[in-house]
């Protein structure tokens, strides 16, 4: 085959292992440089109950950013969750409510958001109030098993 | 007297068999040092690896797409048949993608590559001594390390990571063919899982890591075996065999050590 044929396809095969690599990053590992478009608000919670980085944040369900962190707040001795909120999505009010939920039985926690009826929208920075932690099994069924016994 | 006699005859070849296969080793890696760290000539170098990217890589990508594609299919089906019964069918891609990257990507690509295209190299080496070529170069003072042996080695380490990448890409959208178009999996969740669980450094880059040591492997062994045949007919595909069971067996085995190095303790 002729010198130039072969130097132009193999030219072709390096950038196709480039962009290989590129959509690996990207697409599969979901991996970006830089957060742009997306601002930030946190929320503190009694209990995450096996919610984890990288979880959905959703509304009406569906997905409107993702927890970047998961940290415990010092002073309140509460778990300080941090969200990022695709910044398309810049309507939530300052009133808005946040859930832990289970997707599935088996599924993982996501965050679903209710928004209220303030006109005041979320900001980067912004943090929710209004909080109801991940229901824990063990609770739900320790109260039963405690109302139970008093009746 | 007999016996004794045969005893010794016994131990005395397995000695020789041992010191045959340290002289093997020994040879392969004074093959290797050689063609690797020898000054380059940027101008005959670099277009005598375009020429071997292009046997090496550019003509295993066909085959190399084709079995990612189906692999990936494949995976996605047998997920989604798996996890459908637990009632968390949107888990298929992060199921599709972790065992792609870390584990089938590198090992079914390297298994091809030492069949596609290191049983060719140690063919075209071994036919290169029989017919005295080898001999040739070196008569007209070309050192056939650097000329022959050199630029396969470096288009055999370049083009797995590649090769390794491009199956696992192929695999992950086979996967999503099959279990967002037909089966009917959310395309959301099946991409936002698959984000969540796969990580950049973790799975990909190790995954990028097993296949830049498989190729290695493979290209050495195959640029020794056929440095190494007997130069007959007979020879030469014996060599070819030998590459290919070496290969396998090599890459399947550091493929548990490399494992346990990078995943052993998660």
């Amino acid at each position: 085959m002729h010198t130039r044929t072969i130097e132009i396809l193999v030219g072709l095969f390096l950038i196709a292992g480039v962009v290989a690599a590129l959509a690996l990053a990207i697409n599969v590992s979901g991996l970006t440089g830089s957060n742009n478009g997306s601002y930030k608000v946190y929320a503190h919670f009694e209990n995450i109950g096996g919610l984890t980085k990288k979880a959905e944040v959703t509304l009406a369900g569906v997905q409107i950013g993702t927890v970047t962190q998961i940290s415990i707040d010092a002073d309140l001795l509460v778990a300080k969750v941090e969200m990022e909120i695709f910044s398309e999505v810049n309507y939530l009010s300052i009133d808005s409510s946040v859930q832990i939920l289970t997707a599935g039985l088996l599924g993982g926690k996501y965050i679903g958001l209710s928004v209220g009826a303030e006109d005041e929208v979320l900001v980067e920075g912004s943090i929710i109030e209004d909080s109801q932690s991940a229901l824990v099994l063990e609770e739900l069924i320790g109260k039963f098993l405690f109302d139970k016994v008093s009746e | 007297m007999n016996i004794s006699n045969k005893i010794m005859d016994g131990i005395a070849s397995m000695g020789r068999g041992l010191l045959d296969n340290l002289a093997g080793l020994g040879r392969a890696s004074m093959v290797l040092v050689h063609a690797l760290f020898v000054w380059p000539q940027p101008k005959t170098s670099f277009s005598l690896v375009v020429k071997q990217l292009y046997n090496v890589g550019v003509k295993s990508l066909l085959i190399i797409v084709v079995s990612g594609l189906f692999i990936g299919m494949v995976l996605g089906l047998q997920g989604y048949t798996i996890l459908v019964d637990f009632g968390s069918e949107q888990s298929v891609g992060q199921m599709v993608a972790l065992s792609l990257v870390r584990e089938l990507a590198p090992v079914v690509t390297a298994l091809l590559f030492a069949g596609r295209a290191g049983s060719a190299l140690t063919a075209e080496i071994g036919l290169m001594k029989a017919t005295e070529q080898l001999a040739s170069l070196e008569m007209i003072g070309v050192d056939p390390l650097r000329r022959i042996v050199a630029p396969r080695l470096w288009a055999g380490f370049i083009s797995m990571p590649i090769l390794s990448m491009i199956f696992a890409i192929v695999g992950v959208y086979g996967g999503a063919l099959v279990s967002i178009e037909w089966l009917g999996v959310f395309s959301g969740s099946y991409w936002s899982v698959m984000q969540g669980a796969v990580d950049f450094y973790d799975d990909i880059l190790n995954g990028v890591i097993k296949a830049v040591v498989f190729g290695f492997a493979i290209t050495w062994i195959a640029v020794y075996q056929g440095l190494e045949s007997v130069p007959t007919s007979e020879g030469i595909s014996q060599s070819t065999t030998r590459t290919v069971v070496y290969s396998s067996l090599i890459i399947l085995a550091l493929d548990f050590v490399l494992t346990a190095l990078m995943f052993g303790d998660v």
